[in-house]
């Protein structure tokens, strides 16, 4: 019959399509073709990265964006002023270079020469002067605004030289200046809410923006005249896949480059040989450290004995284990080991349950009843731990300190909240005992915002309370200083008060754990992580995965 | 009224059907061992311990340990406990208020019936999911109220159901014999009309029971599932995922578990359905 | 018949306006506000900021206020701007969803009426035979399998270790050097996987609904007078009582119009689809007011319009109810 052949005929077509559809994928293989003889690696124009996200940018104005997808991405089509090098020292990015003044109240940037906004036209201080002024403006509705509202005054002194002025020396001041520099050319008579450049940015980054699907990709293609040298690699694919699962096979199957590995991951999953061919994993101690917060307002947390005795009896090393697989170090302070401004004289608490149960009976907790929980005056000791949801491994780490806490007669119940109501519910209405969440590690030390008692406002960042007036002028003193040795004993001091306070248990900082495919060279760990010299990574001619049409 | 002859013949045809036994098994199965959890579990199921993580099964382990070196035959039974709280309190929230609302319109018809069906209309046009994740941002995302917001947005079917055997019931002669007597509004539906309709009720209670199910771990995957410590089949499940190549026994014994209760609710409650229906007598 | 059409539209705007109302109540039950999020947990954002935030959302003025302006501006089918950072329009963001979505759900329904009718018949001439209680068990595990785990073991067969398809998204890096005809294979490829899941889900509901409704045809009157007359079994299945058992069938499309637009938010994620589900999931997470109500009032106009005509069609379908009307 006529219809059976014809929906035969139509099958097979579908079959032919599919089928020529899988050739595409033999021809780019994930183990690269046999290399040449010569094993020296010669740096290549070429090829594309693709990089794996969970989430997908929500913006590319510098002065909106929040979320590390869009910061991602701006990093790579925007300069600063200045930025840090492998080693975490700043240096110049758009300034070249720059002077301070004796009494550390003026900076005069001096601008590079010859830099070219995307489209071509020239990159001039105006653009800086911009920049500040649209931060500034009571109109935008960004978050970063602050550092930029403690300059008192900002002058362009000429096409290429851009002078702030503070009211008192403020050491924060240098490395604010790394904030993305916006095109006024662009920008200016723009509202800055509903402008295109949110979604087509024009920048003076190595990459330049071709392209964003919205919740698929981000393509950037390398930007030729780039003033530290045209990036090797030719193009960058942000790939959008949320879940980790999926993106992992997707890494193991060539479909995406680069990944943020999990401990597990990296430690069990890819350790065979087929892997290790293709792949090269990375480590380094990442920015960020996880801490149980008390609420110091909460009558039990308010006796210091309490808190040493928590922190007595919480075993850190045991968390690392389970939590990080051993891939991290535990944290004793705000600072990350290994920064200037990190105190190494002060001892962490060991891990000691028998001195935790001494220290509560000094407080007045006894287990009177014998049902296991310390009590006092009647009530038993016992609490929740919160934490926000989606986040595995703070989720885990409650359950760990849930454990050894009751093994020295402490109740404790941990609830995952979901984060916007966590946030406005719970944190900002200070209506928590404990909290497990985290802190990105500042690369300049000064920790006002976090620990200051003129912090303590609602939907302000000291939501545990803290007020230690010593702490406060510390604080200050490291803030209104350049001088690097001043503002260390300032710190070191500030560091051994916390430990003996103890407003938070510091519990660890984790490694940071990428993966990149075997074929990309020119990738060197340093203390500032392997992303810092993005630029010159390159994959040798016969390496080459993509071919690009130019 | 012929009840004692029509449960004779609702068993003999219910014993006929294999599948629906089999299924009935699984049910009885899964009774038996949430009851018996404490005893038949042979660690705690939150008991932590770092150094064995992610062990494959063992002989100490027969179904391995999770990221938290936790055992997973524990975890497993005591989950089953979730698995049969789920069904039953969400199922039987949603039963209960469909009942009501399905006789009410059925009975008196007219506006009445007009008005709760239009706020059936209503009910429909929320996406089940969007009422769910709105309650837990406001309360906790704890076993009860879960189940509670799963009910509450699921009796839409069974009362459309109950609806329409009123319908057809409420005019036959042992109504109006109960009507002639005497008998109040509410003694007429909940005793004479209601035992009748009960038959579709009871299908779409093993149906849904069965989704129920399936929506719990569908919670757990979005994190908004029960609060740890519980172990749930659908957390255990998640927890494999990321790790699905590595930890296989994390996929598989809660994936299989979930996937042979459902499937034995739904064979039972199909087979319910079959051997009720007075037109598909073989 | 028109009259009664007529009758429901209208009755359709207030039902609406319910609706929005209701979804508008419960969605700012929730706790938090978008500009929460943006602003909190972070050092650098100070209150002022945040209160600038708010009043640029709007978010400042009282409830019904916001309630009546939202109202006001869907009047003249302006959905307003959506609460992320980009400030997209609303209508934007779900067009951009919304095609892929649709798209998947009919490929899937379209493969779910073309497997499930077959075996609903098959079964229901068959019953009790190895081919019905085989299949009914196969098409239970379809429902009873959670879909991301399916979707993974599947992914790893097909995409990691035989390489025949993609792991996930819509299309491959170098789609835009292929030839029209290897896009059109790329896009296949790509969505095979994704269709076949979530017919495998679905397919329990149809097959069983088919079977029964098949089983209560053939043991109508007509159809013993068919055998009777003579007629091969064939003609009796094939032509008198699958029609009558299609029609109710065919009336399940109009309930089904809601779910068109309907993604499963884990569907999309495991495969890094773009879709409604995912919009919608986000959008409520981070409370962004305008998206969500936007797509639940395209969700309910769809539902009622998909009500609408599927009674309309049992109407039409139905000559009891046609003739009644005379």
């Amino acid at each position: 019959m006529i219809s059976i052949r014809r929906s035969t005929a139509l099958i097979l077509f579908l079959l032919l399509i599919f089928f020529s559809a899988c050739e595409e994928k033999t021809e780019s293989p994930a183990v690269p073709a046999p290399a040449a003889p010569t094993d020296v690696a010669v740096p290549a124009y070429g090829d594309a990265i693709v990089d794996g996200s969970i989430g997908d940018a929500s913006t590319m104005l510098p002065a909106l964006a929040s979320d590390s997808a869009s910061r991602d991405i701006i990093g790579l089509v925007f300069n600063g002023l200045v930025k840090y090098d492998k080693d975490l020292s700043l240096v110049g990015d758009l300034a070249e270079s720059w002077d301070i003044s004796p009494n550390g109240l003026t900076i005069t940037f001096h601008l590079r020469r010859g830099v070219k906004w995307h489209d071509g036209r020239p990159f001039t201080a105006q653009d800086v002067m911009f920049t500040y002024e649209l931060m500034i403006d009571p109109k935008t509705p960004t978050a970063y605004a602050e550092d930029f509202k403690q300059v008192e005054k900002a002058e362009v002194v000429d096409d290429h030289t851009f002078r702030v002025t503070y009211p008192r020396p403020f050491a924060p001041a240098l490395a604010s200046w790394g904030f993305s520099i916006m095109p006024a050319h662009l920008l200016k008579g723009q509202e800055v809410t509903t402008t295109p450049l949110s979604r087509q940015p024009v920048g003076t980054g190595p990459y330049i923006f071709k392209e964003w699907q919205t919740g698929q990709q981000i393509v950037l293609e390398a930007n030729p005249e780039y003033f530290e040298g045209r990036p090797y690699i030719s193009r960058y694919v942000y790939r959008i896949i949320p879940d980790l699962a999926t993106m992992f096979l997707e890494l193991k199957s060539g479909g995406i480059d680069r990944m943020g590995l999990t401990p597990i991951q990296y430690q069990r999953q890819t350790n065979d040989p087929e892997f290790e061919k293709n792949f090269k994993k990375y480590r380094y101690l990442s920015f960020a450290y996880t801490y149980l917060g008390f609420n110091l307002l909460d009558p039990k947390f308010k006796d210091r004995l309490v808190r040493q005795a928590i922190a007595f009896a919480i075993d850190k090393e045991e968390i690392i284990e389970g939590v990080l697989l051993g891939l991290g170090r535990p944290a004793n302070g705000p600072y990350k080991p290994g920064h200037w401004a990190y105190n190494e004289k002060v001892k962490p608490y060991p891990y000691d349950p028998a001195k935790a149960k001494q220290l509560l009976a000094e407080a007045g907790w006894r287990d009177i009843d014998q049902d296991g929980v310390l009590d006092k005056e009647g009530q038993p000791f016992q609490f929740t731990i919160i934490t926000n949801q989606g986040n595995k491994q703070r989720e885990m780490t409650a359950l760990i300190i849930q454990q050894r806490l009751e093994q020295i007669g402490i109740r404790v119940k941990v609830r995952t909240i979901e984060w916007a109501a966590f946030l406005k519910e719970f944190i900002e209405k200070k209506n928590f005992e404990a909290c497990i969440l985290g802190w990105t590690i500042p690369m300049d030390p000064d920790l006002f915002d976090v620990w200051h008692s003129s912090k303590t406002r609602p939907g302000e960042l000291n939501f545990v309370s803290y007020k230690n007036e010593e702490v406060d002028r510390l604080i200050d003193q490291g803030r209104y200083t350049f001088d690097q040795a001043e503002r260390k004993q300032a710190y070191d001091r500030l560091q051994e008060i916390l430990h003996e306070d103890v407003p938070y248990v510091f519990l660890y900082v984790p490694d940071a754990l990428p993966v990149v495919a075997a074929r990309f060279h020119g990738i060197e760990p340093a203390p500032a992580g392997i992303n810092y010299n993005f630029i010159k990574w390159y994959v040798p001619q016969h390496l080459q995965k993509y071919k690009l049409t130019p | 009224m012929n009840r004692p002859g029509l449960y004779a013949d609702f068993w003999r045809r219910l014993r006929r059907n294999r599948l629906a036994l089999a299924g009935g098994l699984v049910v009885v199965s899964l009774f038996v061992v949430s009851f018996l959890a404490p005893w038949l579990a042979p660690y705690d199921p939150a008991y932590i311990d770092v150094s064995s993580v992610l062990e494959g099964p063992s002989k100490a382990h027969p179904f391995g340990t999770d990221p938290l070196g936790r055992d997973v035959l524990s975890r497993m039974i005591w989950g089953s406990r979730i698995s049969l709280k789920v069904g039953f309190v969400a199922v039987g929230l949603a039963t209960m208020i469909g009942i009501f609302f399905g006789a009410v319109a059925g009975y008196y018809g007219d506006w009445v019936d007009a008005l709760i069906m239009r706020f059936v209309d209503l009910m429909l046009c929320f996406p089940a999911f969007f009422l769910i994740l709105a309650v837990i941002a406001i309360l906790e995302p704890s076993i009860w109220n879960i189940m509670i917001v799963i009910g509450v947005t699921g009796w839409m079917g069974v009362a459309r159901l109950v609806r329409a055997e009123f319908l057809t019931l409420k005019n036959r002669e042992f109504v109006l014999a109960a009507r002639a007597l005497g008998a109040s509004d509410r003694r007429i539906i909940f005793a004479h009309i209601l035992p009748n309709a009960l038959a579709p009720v009871l299908v779409a209670a093993t149906l849904g029971v069965a989704g129920a199910i399936l929506t719990e771990s569908a919670l757990s995957f979005l994190g908004i599932g029960v609060q740890p410590p519980t172990p749930s089949w659908g957390n255990i499940l998640t927890e494999g995922k990321d790790n699905i190549s590595l930890a296989w026994w994390l996929s598989l014994y809660p994936g299989l578990a979930i996937l042979v209760t459902v499937l034995g609710y739904n064979l039972l409650g199909e087979g319910i359905r079959d051997s009720l229906d007075p037109r598909l007598r073989v | 018949m028109l009259e009664y059409i007529a009758k429901r539209l209208i009755l359709m705007i207030p039902l609406l306006v319910g609706i929005t109302l209701v979804s508008f109540v419960v969605i700012h039950l929730a706790p938090g506000k978008p500009t929460d999020l943006a602003t909190m947990m972070n050092p650098k954002a100070s209150l002022e900021a945040k209160q600038r935030l708010e009043e640029l959302y709007g978010l400042d003025k009282p409830l019904h206020v916001q309630y009546w302006n939202w109202l006001k501006r869907l009047a003249k089918l302006d959905f307003g701007r959506s609460f992320s950072p980009d400030r997209e329009l609303v209508l934007t963001k779900i067009g951009g969803r919304l095609p892929i979505t649709i798209l998947i759900n009919v490929l899937s329904m379209a493969l779910i009426f073309l497997v499930a009718i077959p075996i609903g018949v098959y079964s229901a001439t068959h019953q009790n035979s190895l081919f019905d209680r085989g299949t009914t068990v196969f098409v239970f595990v379809g429902f009873a399998t959670p879909t991301f785990w399916l979707a993974l073991l599947l992914m790893i067969l097909f995409g990691v270790h035989l390489g025949w398809l993609p792991i996930s998204g819509l299309k491959s890096l170098n789609y835009d050097q292929l030839s029209p005809l290897k896009q059109f294979g790329d896009r296949i490829a790509h969505l095979i996987l994704p269709v076949l899941l979530s017919a495998f889900g679905g397919l329990a509901g149809m097959s069983r609904y088919m079977r029964s409704n098949m089983l209560e045809v053939v043991r109508q009157d007509y159809i013993t007078t068919a055998r009777a007359k003579g007629l091969s079994e064939r003609t009796v299945i094939y032509k008198h009582a699958l029609r009558n058992a299609l029609m109710p069938v065919i009336t399940i499309l109009g309930l089904s119009v809601p779910s068109l637009i309907g993604g499963s938010v884990i569907f999309e994620s495991i495969f890094a689809i773009p879709g409604m589900g995912q919009l919608f999931y986000a959008s409520v997470m981070s409370r962004d007011y305008p998206t969500v109500m936007g797509g639940l009032v395209i969700g309910a106009v769809l539902t009622l319009g998909g009500n609408l005509l599927a009674d309309i069609g049992y109407a039409l379908a139905d000559p009891r109810i046609r003739e009644a009307r005379r």
